[in-house]
């Protein structure tokens, strides 16, 4: 029985009024790939973000290594959704990856040969080296997505979490991010990752949470991910999105 | 009268690289709050201290600077109205009270409402005081004072600056408060606002906060570069506002924001990415993708050839612009003209096929 490194008890989150996730009951096994998967709307964003303390749940617990997710933090890599950064800042490909570093800086520390060096690493894993001095903002979807995950490398995490990163990327980078995650994953990493395309889950995945709203189905593939789940998650229709 | 030259660049200097970090984090107009809420925060000092010259009324300034972005941020926060509704609502409430008080106690505040909206760089050297034995103008003294904190600033917070403006979320997961550094960079934007206030005033020192850094950023890739080069366009703005403003005897201040606005509208008109030269650019383009179409229309004619009125018709082309295509065609030798119209050549044939590729369009 391997070990949980995200346990979630009772969790519900509202933003107005109405609850958007409402008692949620999870694990994340360590070292699992796992999949959140959902309609638009069924509170996936909402959840990872709750897990990492970004916003104030109604009621609840989360614990990440068995440690408050405050004092976890630092462990994670983040992969934010699409467009939530601003793209228009001026910065190079180089320096957002550099960024990854910074976790392990702390205050006022500036970068040295050995932080550039790991950026670097990390760009060639992503195959976007030839790419390091390019602006942000001169970049397609795909680049972006793949600049990301260069500097969640770069942060050298135990634990990823990573909100659709396969949101509108072609086929190439695609296999290319699965593949890394694949190799990471064999290095003792963990994974939690926001899935929109039903047809890969079983292919890219061990684990899977389906969500609307409240946890529909979790566990291994075999487990969960069966149709009755994906139907009732998917075809529910008191769920207004 | 140099000294008033030097009072207007350093002003310039310490409000631009503030400023960088305000035009990135799109707070220009938040900015614009702050320099007149503050008002109320040095007419509160004043009554307690009865000291103009006071380091209270700094303090003061700062206390309600903060008020303010707090203010701001509390009624974003309740997602009711938006982020420019609230400034709005903030930003008039607290000035309006301010108002209030300085006219209901005139007789007692000698504080000159004019030269706090408007400024007046001329005043500055009649204030003086001594420094290592140098007498200098108390602006100057102050502000170059603030030019090296918020310089200091900069250069300690960059990294911390940079990750909080490009991804908060990354920033707080880092472990990096990115609250604390916005009430801090809020902070000194209070403070060198009112600082700047007898030099620049309340009313047009949001343009010395951020002309220069928009400027800059139409430029740039590199945030290190922004910072330099808002250095560089607010030297050259209030240089020019201070000689504009000593030959016409206009207000500098006054004279300074405008020269920024000409200064932006020059680079924004002709920078390598600017408006004029995408438009030219644009231009260029649709005649090249025209004459390439005329081409392929005739690639996929058995014969290779079109007739005029062919041509003509089939992309709604009055006689003008016909002929300058078709001459530019002819010229480079890509067509030829006969009695049935016009016959694509080989060497029209090779650009036919490698405009295919470059446009990724299927081969015919
Ligand atoms: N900041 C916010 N303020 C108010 N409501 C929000 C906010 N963020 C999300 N919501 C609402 O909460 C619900 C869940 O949103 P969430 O972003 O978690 O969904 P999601 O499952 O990630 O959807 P998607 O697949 O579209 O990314 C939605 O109905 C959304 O409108
Ligand atoms: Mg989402």
């Amino acid at each position: 029985m391997t070990r949980n490194i995200i346990e979630v008890s009772d969790l519900s989150v509202a933003y107005a009024h109405n609850p958007v996730i409402w008692h949620i009951n999870l694990a994340v096994k360590a070292n699992s790939r796992t999949a959140v998967v959902g309609p638009n709307g069924a509170g996936k964003s909402t959840l990872i973000k709750s897990i990492m303390n970004l916003n104030k749940p109604l009621s609840g617990k989360v614990e990440i290594n068995g440690k408050k997710p405050k004092h976890a933090l630092k462990n994670i890599a983040y992969v934010p959704q699409k467009g939530e950064v601003n793209w228009d800042f001026p910065t190079t490909v180089l320096d957002v990856v550099l960024m990854g570093r910074y976790v392990h800086k702390g205050w006022f520390k500036r970068m040295n040969k050995a932080d550039v060096a790991a950026a670097m690493d990390a760009l060639s894993t992503m195959k976007m080296e030839a790419f390091k001095d390019r602006q942000i903002s001169e970049l397609s979807g795909g680049q972006r997505q793949r600049v990301f995950l260069a500097r969640a490398i770069c942060h050298d995490a135990d634990f990823y979490i990573m909100d659709e990163p396969l949101q509108g990327i072609d086929i190439t980078t695609e296999k290319l991010i699965i593949d890394t995650i694949k190799a990471l994953q064999a290095k003792g990493k963990s994974f939690l990752v926001v899935h929109h395309n039903l047809d890969t889950v079983e292919e890219y995945f061990d684990h899977v949470i389906i969500l609307n709203k409240s946890v529909i189905a979790q566990g291994t593939i075999e487990e969960a991910w069966k149709k009755e789940n994906i139907d009732k998650a998917y075809d529910d229709r008191s769920v207004t999105t | 009268m140099i000294e008033v030259w030097f009072v207007l660049i350093v002003t310039a200097l310490a409000t631009s690289i503030l400023g960088v970090f305000l035009v990135l984090k799109g707070l220009s107009m938040t900015t614009d709050a702050i320099s007149h809420t503050i008002l109320l925060g040095i007419v509160l000092a004043f009554f307690i201290t009865q000291d103009l010259r006071s380091p209270w009324l700094i303090i003061g300034a700062g206390l309600i600077g903060l008020l303010t972005v707090y203010l701001i941020q509390v009624i974003i926060n309740t997602r009711l109205i938006k982020q420019d509704a609230a400034i709005g609502i903030v930003f008039t409430a607290l000035f309006a009270l301010a108002i209030i008080l300085v006219s209901r106690y005139a007789d007692n505040v000698h504080l000159d409402l004019d030269v706090v909206l408007m400024g007046e760089v001329l005043f500055a050297p009649l204030n003086r005081i001594e420094i290592f034995g140098f007498s200098v103008p108390n602006a100057l003294w102050q502000l170059s004072l603030l030019l090296v904190i918020n310089c200091g600033f900069v250069a300690l917070f960059y990294k911390e600056l940079k990750l909080s403006t490009f991804d908060p979320t990354y920033a707080y997961i880092a472990g990096f408060s990115t609250t604390l550094i916005y009430y801090l960079l809020m902070t000194l934007v209070s403070i060198t606002a009112v600082t700047a206030f007898d030099a620049v005033g309340s009313i047009l020192v949001i343009n010395f906060f951020v002309a220069p850094a928009l400027t800059a950023y139409l430029l740039v890739k590199r945030l290190s570069h922004m910072i330099w080069v808002s250095f560089i366009f607010a030297f050259i703005n209030s240089t020019l506002g201070y000689l504009a403003g000593d030959h016409l005897d206009v207000s500098m201040s006054g004279a300074t924001s405008f020269v920024a606005f000409i200064v932006f509208m020059l680079v924004f008109l002709l920078n390598p990415k600017g408006f004029v030269s995408t438009k030219v650019k644009q231009h260029n383009q649709k005649k090249v993708f025209a004459r390439a179409m005329i081409l392929m229309l005739m690639n996929e004619d058995e014969h290779r050839t079109i007739s005029r009125r062919g041509i003509q018709s089939h992309f709604n082309l009055d006689d003008k612009s016909f002929k300058k295509h078709i001459e530019h065609l002819l010229l480079n030798g890509y067509v030829e003209q006969n009695t049935d119209g016009y016959t694509l050549t080989r060497r029209g044939e090779e650009y036919t096929h490698y405009t295919r590729i470059k446009y990724e369009l299927p081969a015919s």
